[in-house]
């Protein structure tokens, strides 16, 4: 994958910019907190994980205390906990329910507002507020995610204004793992754990032998221009040794996996498989899923008035493809049951987005396996279809009726 | 009686079937026309003849003493009109009334059918080609009853 | 001649697909006891709407909400934008009340269109049920102005009753051009209708046109569509001569929300015209 340019407006100070792209340094002790209040110096609003209500959130950062030193995450299908480390990592922890989506695709957003002029009526447009965002602690599998709905919202034919001058804006310090999520797969799906493009700085947090520190690498010219107002050295081998060996016990670690090979054609042959009754039986339609979900990208629009019925206004609001009105046309729904609706969303997910937009929808982060009250695991679901692939199996009466 | 068999013989119903039943249905067949407005056969009657409508439309109808005369569905020119009299009770399911003029052959079922207890394979070639009219009609009746084009 | 037109793909030519125009109602007419048409125009400085045959505008009832409705108007004459619409719900019961002078918001156009300009130099065969021959009859208009570019040029359309029957002036009209082929048939009738009762697929098997070298057009309810091409099929014309217009939930019209995706499709934007090959499958699978 390329290498992102974000562009960042260029900073005011800063000394030798002549540290050449990639080339890994160590920042220590007070690094991070500097590394804050540079981010902070240059306007931008700085988001990035916080405990909060018993999870790790995204939000706004203070300083570098705000992070949650010392915390883990112990995860596993339907089941989310914190855990005191025995050490004071700072990234120590694998993904919570909110993803990046959530500043860059918000929940609600107003379109536009209108007012009635006589029969007619006066459109405004939301002018956006252009928002300069840093987001602190970005792991590999949410660039990945964060790539994918570029391909939604901002590289397609029509663009999102909101999502692209939030984007095109956003300032990204990327984070290498040192913690393997109890349902994490992204080794199944090629995106990660190593973080190797979309980012402005990136960080690998080492923690050996009574030492803590970063190895950091610039990716863009912006985040060389960062690095440089921050004290920091060239790395030693041995330390960057180190960094490798973070990654490479994450990679082993995972907590599930999914053999993706063929995974679109098994989908699109296994459309009446017994398995989609079975996960319609457990299946509550809460949404979760797609709430938590860091490529889900549904919404709808509300059309709303004042009581006067003179002013008007369009929302826009996440939306689930679970909702029994999702798909409703002409006095019906064209999905009424779990069924075709949890199928709706794996077989896209993993399928027809291929098709759509040439890459898997699913970034292997887990969340929808850790967050699903009744831990229905996708890359169980995939497993269990795959054993009893319909070119392999005789094909017998189900519950929908087909014979 | 020639000019019938020939127009029987260059019908696309009956095309497939031997030279000999050919020759026996146009003897058992005569030209009919009804006027506009003509009962061609009335619900209830015994279903003896069955008509190859030539020119003209017609109309299967049912009447509803509180709605009228309904139409079901129309046959042209082409099309095969009647095939109680190849089932049992050999009864007349609905009315067939002339729409515009129509000229039609008229075929003598009831001698046919006596024919084809006598002769299998008369009675299979007539029921081969009459069940595909009758799915024909299941599938159109069917679809019709869909009422695709109302409100949900 | 082998007939495989290349898919018309025309994206919106407004800059901002997410704003609605205001557009003024310039009237407003009553076609049968449940569907109504809007002619419309920008108001003032709006620029006119140009439209392919086959592509929808969302329609805007200010404080209501949004539909997609296909437009159903000439495409040289774009200065009057033309809606025709059942009345399913409240918006389109908020647009009926519209009177003369009053706006509605328009966003659009969007869509893929019907292969008018491919389908030249074969015969044209369109079959319409109910409300479907209102996408149609754009897709007609620019055939007949261009008539010397095609072969035989058929019309079947259903409807469920004498009274529902669309455009009746037009329909006469075209008919009596003696270029067009117009075979209207009802699913059911009562004593003084003297036209075909049947449903529109029974239509196809006598309708003048060569299946190796047609291109048909096919709207309507979703099983009206399936068993027509089943019959289209019967006849002998290919799969991937056959186009139809497929319809799902839709919000945004722009690709962006995911209501309309019907299979690996987004109707929105992929559609609502199909070349039926692509959808043959997807068709098959209940609830997909």
């Amino acid at each position: 994958m390329p290498e992102s340019e974000t562009a960042s407006p260029a900073s005011a100070a800063t000394a030798s910019v002549d540290q050449p792209l990639r080339h890994q340094f160590v920042l220590e002790g007070q690094g991070l907190q500097m590394l804050l209040d540079a981010l902070v110096s240059r306007g931008y609003k700085v988001l990035g994980p916080t405990l909060r209500d018993g999870a790790i959130v995204y939000d706004e950062l203070s300083s570098a205390a705000d992070l949650p030193a010392g915390w883990t995450d112990e995860q596993d299908g339907g089941t989310y906990r914190l855990k005191k480390r025995d050490d004071q990592a700072l990234f120590g922890y694998a993904v919570g329910p909110h993803s990046w989506k959530n500043f860059l695709f918000p929940p609600t957003v107003r379109l536009w507002q209108a007012q009635r002029r006589e029969a007619s009526f006066e459109i405004e447009a939301e002018q956006h507020e252009p928002l300069k965002m840093a987001f602190l602690g970005v792991r590999s599998c949410e660039l990945h995610a964060m790539a994918t709905q570029d391909k939604v919202f901002r590289d397609g034919n029509y663009a999102d204004p909101l999502y692209k001058s939030r984007r095109d804006n956003v300032f990204i310090v990327a984070v290498n793992c040192g913690q393997a999520g109890g349902t994490c797969f992204c080794v199944s799906m090629n995106t990660g754990p190593k973080v190797t493009f979309g980012f402005d700085l990136v960080v690998t947090e080492v923690l050996e032998a009574g030492r803590h520190y970063f190895v950091v690498e610039a990716g863009t010219e912006a985040g060389v221009q960062v690095l440089a107002d921050l004290p920091h050295r060239p790395v030693l081998e041995e330390e960057s040794k180190a960094a490798e060996k973070v990654l490479a016990q994450t990679a082993g670690k995972m907590g599930r996996s999914m053999d993706t090979a063929g995974i679109r054609e098994l989908l699109y042959r296994n459309y009446e498989h017994p398995r989609w009754d079975n996960v319609a039986g457990r299946c509550l339609t809460c949404a979760n899923c797609t709430m938590v979900c860091p490529t889900c990208f549904c919404s709808t629009v509300e059309d709303v008035t004042d009581l006067k019925g003179d002013h008007a206004e369009r929302w826009r609001r996440w939306d689930s493809c679970f909702t029994t009105d999702f798909s409703y046309i002409h006095g019906g729904s064209v999905r009424s049951t779990p069924r075709a609706r949890y199928r709706q969303w794996m077989t896209h997910k993993l399928a027809t987005w291929i098709d759509q937009f040439g890459t898997s929808g699913c970034v292997g982060c887990g969340r929808c396996i850790t967050w699903c009250p009744v831990g229905i695991d996708i890359t169980e679901e995939v497993r269990a279809i795959k054993e009893t692939d319909a070119s392999t199996t005789s094909r017998k009466g189900n519950s929908n009726g087909n014979a | 009686m020639e000019t019938l068999e020939r127009i029987l013989v260059e019908h696309p119903f009956f095309q497939g079937m031997q030279d000999e039943y050919l020759k026996l249905l146009a003897g058992c067949a005569s030209n009919a026309r009804f006027d506009p407005g003509q009962f061609i056969l009335r619900e209830g009657e015994d279903a003896n003849q069955f008509y190859l409508i030539r020119h003209g439309k017609v109309a299967l109808e049912v009447f509803a003493p509180e709605r009228g005369s309904i139409t079901i569905q129309t046959l042209g020119e082409g099309e095969v009109l009647g095939w109680s009299w190849l089932v049992p009770p050999y009864r007349w399911r609905f009315d067939a009334r002339a729409i515009d003029l129509t000229r039609a052959i008229a075929l003598d079922g009831k001698c046919l059918r006596e024919k084809s207890e006598r002769d299998c394979c008369l009675g299979y070639e007539l029921l081969k080609r009459f069940s595909q009219v009758m799915v024909e009609h299941l599938q159109a009746t069917r679809f019709q009853l869909l009422n695709v084009y109302d409100a949900h | 001649m082998s007939t495989t037109p290349t898919e018309v793909r025309t994206t919106a030519t407004t800059p901002e697909p997410m704003l609605p125009r205001p557009y003024r109602v310039q009237r407003i007419r009553q076609e049968t006891s449940d569907t109504f048409t809007l002619e419309l125009e920008p108001e003032s400085g709006g620029q006119e709407l140009e439209f392919a045959p086959g592509q929808f505008n969302m329609l805007y009832a200010f404080g209501v909400g949004e539909v997609p409705i296909s437009i159903s108007g000439d495409p040289i004459r774009p200065a009057i934008l033309v809606h025709t619409t059942r009345e399913v719900g409240a918006v389109t019961r908020a647009m009926r009340k519209l009177k003369r002078w009053d706006s509605l918001g328009v966003r659009g156009p969007f869509g893929v269109g019907w292969p008018v300009v491919p389908a030249r130099g074969a015969d044209v065969v369109i079959v319409a049920g109910g409300i479907g021959l209102a996408p149609l009859r754009p897709a007609l208009y620019q055939i007949l102005a261009a008539r010397k570019y095609y072969g035989r040029v058929v019309l079947l359309y259903g409807t469920r009753t004498p009274a529902d029957i669309l455009f009746r002036r037009e329909l006469q009209q075209w008919r009596s051009g003696f270029d067009l082929e117009v075979h209207v048939t009802v699913d059911r009738a009562m004593g003084n209708w003297r036209g075909n009762v049947g449903v529109v697929t029974t239509l196809i098997s006598r309708a003048p046109f060569d299946p190796h070298s047609s291109v048909a057009m096919v709207c309507g309810p979703e099983i009206m569509m399936r068993f027509t091409v089943q019959e289209l099929e019967r006849r002998g014309v290919a799969l991937e001569n056959i186009y139809l217009s497929m319809e799902r939930n839709m919000k945004c019209a722009v690709g962006f929300c995911g209501h309309c995706q019907f299979g690996p499709t987004f109707i929105c934007k992929d559609g609502p015209v199909f070349r039926y090959d692509r959808l043959q499958s997807l068709l098959a699978i209940r609830e997909i």
